[in-house]
C-alpha cells in the first residue's frame, strides 16, 4: 500500500504539468490526453489524507492492539510496552479457561451481550420498520411526528441516558413513581440500575435511542419503491397486509441486510449506555462486553488480558459478519433466481 | 397525488385505493404512533420539567409537575461546573472535526465514484470494515501512539483537542465515504465532462460541478460527522485533560458526584442538546434524500 501512494504522489505533479492552461480548445483528444496521464495518480493522491487517517487512528493502533495481547503488560510494563515480556498465549489461555474467575466471567459477559444485541435489534428493527410503514401515506401531522422520531437520535447519546439514569433512579425517578405509587404494580420500590433489572433499564435505553436510526433508514428505501406497484397490486384486489408482505417487505431485503448488521455491530460493541448509565462497574446482568474490558484494563490494570479480550471480540465479530454476509446473499440469490 | 387522496369523499371505491387504507388499518396506526410518541417524547419532557424544578422537587418522590417554576438551575449550572469551559471545548472539537471529515470524505469518495485504479476494493473494503473494530481494541494503542508522538515531536495530541479531533473526524469517515460515493455516483458523468470541456481540472469539476449537485448528501454527512463527535465518550474520557475536556466527559461527571442536583443536570443536558437537535431537526429532510440517494440503493 505504501509503495501505490508514493507512486501517486510521484505521478501526479507531471499530470498537473501537463494540463492545457485555460487555452485548450474544444477538440476532445487535447482535454482527454492530460487526464489520461493524470488518471494514474490522481486518484491516490484524493484518497491519500483518508487513509493517511485510517492508518494512522484505526489500522496501525489495531496492529499494535494485536501485538499487545501476546504480552505481559501491567501498569509497571505499559510505559514502555514494546519492551514489555512476551507472553505467547498465556493471555488468551487466562481470558478462555472458564473454570477461573476471568474466564467465566468474560463468558457470561459474552452471553448477556449476545442476548441483549438480539433483543435491540430485533427490537429497533420491528419499532423502526413499523413506524416508517405507518409514517409512508401522507397524513396531516405526518412531518411532525417524523421529526419527532427522530428527536432520540439526535439527542448526545450522554444527555439522554444521564436523563434515563434519573427515571430509573430508586426513590426519586419516574419509572418507580409510576409502577409503584401510581399502579402499584410492585410491592417495594425497585432497583433498576442495580442487580437482574439493570438489564431491562438498559434494553429500554439502547431501543429508545437506537429504533430511530432503523426509522430512517427505512423510510428512505421505502420511498424508491415505485408506487405503480402498489397500485397494481390494490387492482388485482390486494389487501393492505398482502401489500406490504408481497411488496414493501420483499423491496426491503438489501436494506434490511445491511441495517441487521449495522445495528447488531454497534449494539455488540456498545460502550457508551452502559457506561454512562451505571459508570465504570455494571451491574452483572447487564456488564455488557466492551464495558467488561475496559474494567479488565483500566480498573485492574491488565492490559495484555484486555487487549486478548479485545481481539477475541474482533474474532467473534468478523465470524459473524461473514458468516452473515454469505447467508443472507446466498438467500437473496435463491429469492432471485 | 397523495395529499388530494387523504380526504377524500369515503365511497367504497375510494376506500380500496391504496393511498387510503382501511378504517382498521387507521385505528392500529393511530394508537401506535401514540403509544410511541409518548415513549420518545418520556425523557424529553422529564428533561424539560425537572430542568425548571427547584432543587426539593427533585430530591424526593417524582411529581409530574413542578411545584413551582424556577429558572435557578439553568443560572447554576455554569456555575457548579466550567460548563462553558465543556461547552467550547466540544464546539471545536465537534466542529473541526466535521470540516476536515466532510472535506477528506469528499475527496475519497470522489476518488472510488469517479476513477478506476488498482486497490480500489481493498480500499473500501478495509474502510468499512473498520466501523467492526471495538473502539475498546484500539483506545489504549491510539493512546500510546499519541503519547510516543507527543514524546518524540513534542506534537501535542494526548490531552489536545487536536488529537480527539484527529480521531472523530476519523471516527466519521467510513461511513461519509461510503455515502458520499454512491451519492456522487448519482451524478450524471456527463457533467463531469462538460467541466473539462469548459476547462476544469478534475477538482475543478468536483468542487464547481459535483459538489453543488451532490449538496444534500453533503450535509447529510456534516450532521452524521457532528453527532458522532458531540456525543463520543470513551475516547474523551480517556484523551482529555481539565483544560480540554468536553461535555460528554463532564456532563457524565456532573451525574455521578455523590449529592447529583438532577434539576441542573437534566438543565445541563437540556442545554447541550438544543444546538444538536435544532440543527439535526432543520437539515433531516437531507439526511433522509441522502440516505434515498446515496447509501440506499
Amino acid at each position: 500500500m505504501t509503495t501505490t501512494t508514493t507512486t501517486a504522489r510521484e505521478q501526479a505533479p507531471p499530470g498537473r504539468g501537463g494540463r492545457p492552461g485555460g487555452k485548450a480548445p474544444a477538440t476532445r483528444r487535447r482535454v482527454l490526453l492530460p487526464a489520461r496521464l493524470r488518471r494514474a495518480g490522481l486518484p491516490y493522491l484524493l484518497l491519500l489524507p483518508a487513509l493517511l487517517l485510517e492508518l494512522l487512528v484505526h489500522l496501525v493502533p489495531m496492529v499494535i492492539g494485536i501485538v499487545m495481547s501476546f504480552k505481559e503488560l501491567t501498569q509497571l510494563t505499559i510505559g514502555n510496552w514494546d519492551a514489555a515480556p512476551w507472553k505467547a498465549l498465556g493471555n488468551y489461555r487466562v481470558t478462555v479457561d472458564l473454570d477461573a474467575p476471568v474466564g467465566a466471567a468474560l463468558l457470561h459477559s459474552f452471553l448477556v451481550t449476545c442476548a441483549f444485541s438480539v433483543l435491540a435489534v430485533g427490537l429497533c428493527w420491528l419499532i423502526g420498520t413499523a413506524a416508517a410503514i405507518f409514517l409512508q401515506d401522507n397524513f396531516r401531522g405526518r412531518g411532525l411526528l417524523r421529526a419527532l422520531f427522530l428527536t432520540p437520535y439526535a439527542l448526545p447519546i450522554y444527555a439522554a441516558v444521564i436523563t434515563w439514569a434519573f427515571m430509573f433512579q430508586r426513590d426519586n425517578g419516574l419509572v418507580n413513581h409510576v409502577l409503584h405509587d401510581q399502579l402499584h404494580l410492585t410491592d417495594g420500590r425497585p432497583f433498576w440500575l442495580l442487580g437482574d433489572n439493570s438489564f431491562v433499564a438498559l434494553l429500554v435505553v439502547a431501543v429508545w435511542k437506537t429504533w430511530p436510526f432503523a426509522f430512517l433508514v427505512v423510510t428512505a428505501a421505502l420511498q424508491s419503491i415505485p408506487k405503480d406497484l402498489y397500485e397494481a397490486a390494490a387492482l388485482d384486489g390486494a389487501g393492505l397486509v398482502r401489500q406490504i408482505r408481497r411488496i414493501t417487505l420483499p423491496s426491503l431485503r438489501p436494506v434490511n441486510q445491511v441495517l441487521v448488521l449495522v445495528l447488531f455491530l454497534w449494539t455488540f460493541n456498545d460502550f457508551n449506555t452502559p457506561y454512562v448509565l451505571f459508570g465504570k462497574a455494571a451491574p452483572e446482568a447487564a456488564d455488557l462486553l466492551s464495558l467488561h474490558i475496559y474494567q479488565s484494563s483500566f480498573v485492574t490494570w491488565n492490559f495484555g488480558t484486555g487487549s486478548a479480550m479485545s481481539v477475541l471480540l474482533l474474532l467473534f465479530l468478523l465470524v459473524v459478519t461473514a458468516g452473515y454476509l454469505l447467508a443472507t446473499s446466498r438467500g437473496r440469490k435463491h429469492a432471485d433466481g | 397525488m397523495a395529499s388530494t387522496a387523504h380526504r377524500p369523499p369515503r365511497t367504497a371505491v375510494r376506500r380500496r385505493s391504496p393511498t387510503a387504507p382501511p378504517r382498521s388499518f387507521r385505528w392500529i396506526r393511530r394508537i401506535f404512533l401514540t403509544a410511541l410518541t409518548g415513549f420518545v417524547l418520556l425523557p424529553v419532557y422529564v428533561m424539560l420539567s425537572s430542568s425548571l424544578k427547584p432543587l426539593e422537587d427533585v430530591s424526593g418522590t417524582f411529581h409530574w409537575l413542578p411545584s413551582e417554576l424556577t429558572i435557578r438551575p439553568y443560572l447554576d449550572i455554569w456555575r457548579t461546573v466550567p460548563l462553558a469551559r465543556y461547552f467550547t471545548n466540544s464546539l471545536i472539537v465537534a466542529g473541526s472535526a466535521t470540516l476536515c471529515s466532510v472535506l477528506i470524505a469528499i475527496f475519497a469518495a470522489y476518488a472510488v465514484s469517479r476513477y478506476r485504479f488498482r486497490g480500489k476494493r481493498v480500499f473500501t473494503l478495509t474502510v468499512l470494515s473498520t466501523q467492526m473494530f471495538p473502539g475498546i481494541l484500539f483506545l489504549l494503542p491510539l493512546f500510546l501512539i499519541y503519547v510516543n508522538i507527543g514524546n518524540s515531536t513534542g506534537v501535542a495530541l494526548y490531552g489536545s483537542r487536536g488529537g480527539l479531533i484527529l480521531t472523530y473526524l476519523t471516527f466519521s469517515l467510513p461511513f461519509s465515504i461510503w455515502m458520499l460515493a454512491g451519492y456522487f455516483a448519482s451524478v450524471p458523468r456527463e457533467l463531469d465532462e462538460a467541466a473539462y470541456v469548459d476547462g476544469c481540472g478534475p477538482l475543478g469539476a468536483l468542487f464547481r460541478v459535483v459538489v453543488p449537485a451532490a449538496l444534500p448528501g453533503i450535509v447529510a454527512v456534516a450532521v452524521y460527522a457532528f453527532m458522532t463527535a458531540w456525543g463520543e465518550v470513551l475516547f474523551a474520557s480517556v484523551m482529555t485533560n481539565d483544560t480540554t475536556r468536553t461535555l460528554s466527559v463532564g456532563l457524565q461527571g456532573y451525574a455521578t458526584q455523590n449529592d447529583v442536583y438532577w434539576n441542573q443536570v437534566m438543565a445541563a443536558s437540556l442545554v447541550v442538546s438544543v444546538p444538536v437537535v435544532a440543527g439535526f431537526l432543520l437539515l433531516q429532510r437531507y439526511l433522509v434524500a441522502g440516505l434515498t440517494a446515496g447509501a440506499v440503493k
